[in-house]
């Protein structure tokens, strides 16, 4: 690689920076405040470039109208963010941080929806800047002015952030807020006002990242979750609240990928090695090390003061066997009564209801939030179909083998996640997923790439719907069932009681995270046992059973059903599958219907639905006494 | 400056000996040659006002802080550089200042997770929790005046249980010492006197050696067999409680003047 070309990637990784910088700075700016976690604020950017696109053509094509499109574009995109917070989130400020997420998550839904329905699903090439259109000559390389421009973009607006914060009443109220919400609340301050404004400003930071993007990518409908990816990583390495931390992580990462670019095939060692393939995984590396190496980000420190949120869960309650043996009962004679959909629909249910559970079990008991639990259902599907095409094994043997592989990944990531926790651990856990998706996708001569795999049957005599039928109903029936006598074992005692108090459990000579540890190998085990069988129920597999919006599926699931309850993850899976099965059959806006019931049922029931329902009869049973 | 540390006598061959025990954070001496030893049964309550450097030598004693130099020995063995836990095994128990229980679990589960931990049988992950220990973890909270409260969730007991459940639970290991850490912090006044003769009776009959903290002078000098004074990091003063309210440094420094 010759040193102009390193240049000019190294001025792209700048240029890059300068909008991750922008999306992340909201982010951070509103997670320091209201401690949300705004999983939305990829859709935010989205947006951004959306509207953008639609102002500058009405506006037309000189650098004044250019601008004001921009600028504009972030303004609405901060009135959105408004909106959101004044119908959804105010409600929800006391509820547990978990339901805030899962309510972000619903307006992920209902943002990408209206955008469709607005904008339609082709990609929309914007225009280019006007009067920005030369390209400077840099050692015999041409870069674009107007990328230039962006590199200035990052810091001035960092610098103009900063003079906000630090010269306003605004600003000090802000950066108090971050410092003990509760306190600036108890001082007097309209927190509902304060709040909103961050909102505004959180937003419109990610419209403006969007919206300056429009002469260098099409606008796209799949931009808010890669966006909120690499948006969650520039914060967690720059250090949760920190704005430097974000610049700084975002030159880094951007950087960092377009070096890899710029690199491509090298041979290091007699090694040939396709630098750009890494491009995916790089910033999940460095966010791997980051977290490891400095738990709170580079500029980070550690989390502000939090006061513990009311009452502590519920203790839970083990499954009356007279409902247990209802249901089995049902599941049993269910193929016998019904066609093949509902049975297909049912081995779809079960095997998510698997994913589910394993997910509940390290975020409810061992209260260790995952963000990445993908990696294991679809390292037990990919391990699966690995062993049958590639390593030409029975398939019996493969399925067995399957969840074995997942959990010798759930010994490597989780030595390092559990080494975190909080939202931290949430990132590297997503991080993790994101590698392992990446390294699926990318695999051609063992994955079959972004094409995924077919042909994955089971054994001959599994092969009629009801033979595999009953397979799926006992694998993972033993699955959950194993899962659930854990939780009621020493060992699952022992995880609730490192959640409760960690102080206490090291002080009554508990290894804590030896056992969260262990937790997280059992739970990538189950997951990865729910990827094989929905794996060969399918026939084919591809790489979204390791997506971020896989991860998320199960975390609707297990907060739809409600964390605190046994059964919820299992009611969450069932409702999850069914609704969206039956919705994307009516309508082609099955997301945005989707995000609506889910945003009534937070609203409604913060307890998840097993949870509400519980409270409300013990409301009917009390007034009846 | 380096006057010799203050010797406190003991008649008995020591629980607790700690020798010319220092910790520094960056340039401020936290606790500087501090020596003093606790016998089986005995009750000594370290006192001092704030910053005096009581909370780093509890942190030290119980693992969480590695003492730049100086000798803490358990009935005779050293355990410099072990970590809580493995104080614990060795037979420490402990009470924090702000109580530290299982809130999801109820009275029962807690100190029966304390006595599973002892037995070594957390690890199991099939067999039913709460089915052994039962018997063991009724007689703890008996002793403690807890067991009319067995089911119920520590997350809705009032503060002055909470702590008795916390007694119990730092019970569970059979401790040869116990630390507490104001173990009377946040309860009335009432209350107060009563936790420390529940802990002052259970330190006699079973051997036990108790060092506490404490800000409440009446629980001090009403229930410490023996005294030692800490201000700025240093030993001042060491005895009964009536030599120790007699001396003038601890009156200077409870109640300013010239030292």
């Amino acid at each position: 690689m010759t040193l102009p070309s390193l240049l000019i990637q190294l001025l792209n990784g700048l240029t890059d920076a300068s909008s991750l910088f922008l999306v992340s700075a909201g982010l951070s700016l509103i997670f320091g405040v209201t401690r949300i976690v705004n999983f939305a604020h990829g859709s935010l950017y989205m947006l951004g470039l959306y509207m953008a696109y639609s102002l500058i053509q009405l506006l037309g094509r000189t650098p004044l109208s250019f601008w004001a499109g921009v600028i504009l574009a972030a303004i609405a995109v901060g009135v959105v963010g408004v909106v959101i917070e004044m119908l959804v989130l105010r409600r929800i400020y006391r509820a547990p941080e978990l339901f805030q997420l899962l309510a972000t998550f619903a307006i992920v839904l209902i943002v990408k929806d209206t955008t469709l329905y607005i904008w339609g699903s082709e990609d929309l090439v914007g225009p280019r800047a006007p009067g920005l259109t030369m390209a400077f000559d840099i050692l015999g390389k041409r870069l674009p002015a107007y990328d230039l421009l962006l590199i200035v973009v990052g810091p001035v607006v960092l610098g103009l952030v900063w003079l906000l914060l630090t010269h306003t009443r605004w600003g000090a109220l802000v950066r108090a807020a971050t410092q003990d919400r509760e306190m600036v609340g108890a001082l007097g301050v309209d927190q509902a006002k304060l709040f909103t404004s961050v909102f505004f400003v959180g937003a419109a930071l990610a419209g403006l990242g969007g919206a300056l993007q429009i002469p260098r990518e099409p606008a796209n409908l799949d931009l808010d979750l890669s966006v909120i990816a690499d948006a969650f990583v520039v914060t967690v390495v720059g250090g949760l609240g920190s704005l430097p931390g974000a610049l700084l992580a975002a030159i880094l990462i951007g950087v960092a990928k377009s070096l890899c670019i710029g690199i491509g095939t090298t041979s290091i060692l007699g090694f040939e090695i396709d630098f750009s393939r890494l491009v995916l995984v790089v910033e999940f590396v460095i966010m791997g090390v980051v977290l490891v190496l400095r738990p709170y980000g580079l500029l980070g420190k550690p989390p502000a003061v939090v006061r513990a949120a009311g009452s502590a869960p519920p203790p839970l309650t083990p499954p009356r066997w007279p409902t247990a043996l209802a249901w089995i009962a049902l599941l049993v004679i269910a193929p016998m009564i019904s066609d093949d959909y509902i049975a297909a629909l049912l081995i779809d249910i079960a095997c998510f209801a698997l994913f589910a559970v394993s997910l509940h079990f390290i975020m409810g008991p061992a209260g260790m939030i995952s963000f990445g639990h993908a990696a294991y259902f679809g390292l037990g599907a990919y391990a699966g179909a690995v062993l049958l095409k590639r390593a030409g094994l029975p398939m019996e043997v493969s399925f067995l083998l399957a969840p074995f592989i997942a959990a010798a990944f759930a010994v490597l990531y989780g030595w390092f996640c559990v080494r975190l926790s909080g939202v931290y651990l949430a990132m590297l856990t997503l991080a993790f997923a994101q590698i392992t998706w990446s390294i699926v996708f990318q695999w051609d001569s063992l994955t079959s790439g972004s094409n995924g795999m077919v042909g994955i049957w089971p054994a001959a005599w599994l092969s009629t719907k009801s033979a595999y039928y009953y397979m799926t109903m006992v694998c993972c029936g033993l699955g959950i069932a194993f899962l659930w006598r854990v939780l009621f074992s020493p060992f699952g005692f022992t995880l609730r009681a490192g959640r409760d108090s960690p102080l206490r459990a090291e002080a009554i000579g508990i290894d804590v995270r030896g056992f969260q540890w262990m937790a997280f190998v059992l739970a990538g085990a189950m997951a990865g046992l729910a990827g094989v069988t929905l794996a060969f129920s399918k026939g084919s597999i591809s790489p979204s059973a390791a997506s971020i919006s896989q991860s998320t599926d199960g975390l609707v699931m297990v907060l739809l059903g409600g964390v605190e309850t046994l059964t919820g993850p299992v009611v969450g899976a069932g409702l999850f599958t069914w609704l969206r099965d039956g919705l994307a059959r009516e309508t082609d806006y099955w997301r945005a219907v989707f995000g609506l019931i889910i945003l009534l049922i937070v609203v409604l029931f913060p307890q998840g639905l097993v949870g509400g329902l519980k409270v409300l009869l013990g409301r009917w049973r009390e007034s009846r006494a | 400056m380096n006057a010799p540390a203050l010797q406190v006598p003991t008649l008995q061959t020591p629980v607790l000996q700690v020798d010319g025990l220092h910790k520094a954070f960056g340039g401020v001496q936290a606790v500087e040659d501090v020596s003093f030893a606790i016998s089986a049964g005995e009750l000594l309550a370290m006192i001092g006002p704030n910053g005096a450097g009581k909370s780093t030598c509890f942190n030290m004693l119980n693992g969480q802080l590695a003492p730049d130099s100086g000798l803490m020995r358990l009935e005779g063995r050293d355990v410099v550089g072990l970590s809580p836990r493995a104080i614990w095994r060795l037979g420490v128990g402990r009470t924090f200042q702000i109580t530290a229980t299982f809130a999801s679990l109820s009275v029962r589960e807690n100190v029966q997770m304390a006595l599973y931990s002892h037995a070594g049988k957390l690890r199991g992950l099939l067999a039913r929790f709460g089915t052994a220990l039962k018997e063991e973890a009724d007689a703890l909270l008996a002793q403690v005046g807890m067991l009319d409260q067995a089911e119920r969730p520590c997350g809705v007991l009032a503060y002055g249980d909470l702590k008795r459940v916390e007694l119990a639970m730092a019970l569970a290991n059979s401790p040869r010492l116990l630390l507490m850490d104001e173990p009377t912090a946040g309860m009335a006044p009432k209350e107060r006197v009563a936790l420390m003769d529940l802990a002052a009776r259970l330190a006699r009959a079973q051997k036990i050696a108790v060092l506490f903290t404490e800000h409440d002078m009446d629980v001090v000098f009403g229930k410490a067999d023996r005294i030692i004074v800490l201000d700025r990091g240093r030993l001042i003063a060491g005895g009964r409680p009536e030599e120790v309210r007699n001396n003038a440094d601890v009156r200077a420094v409870y109640l300013g003047g010239v030292h």
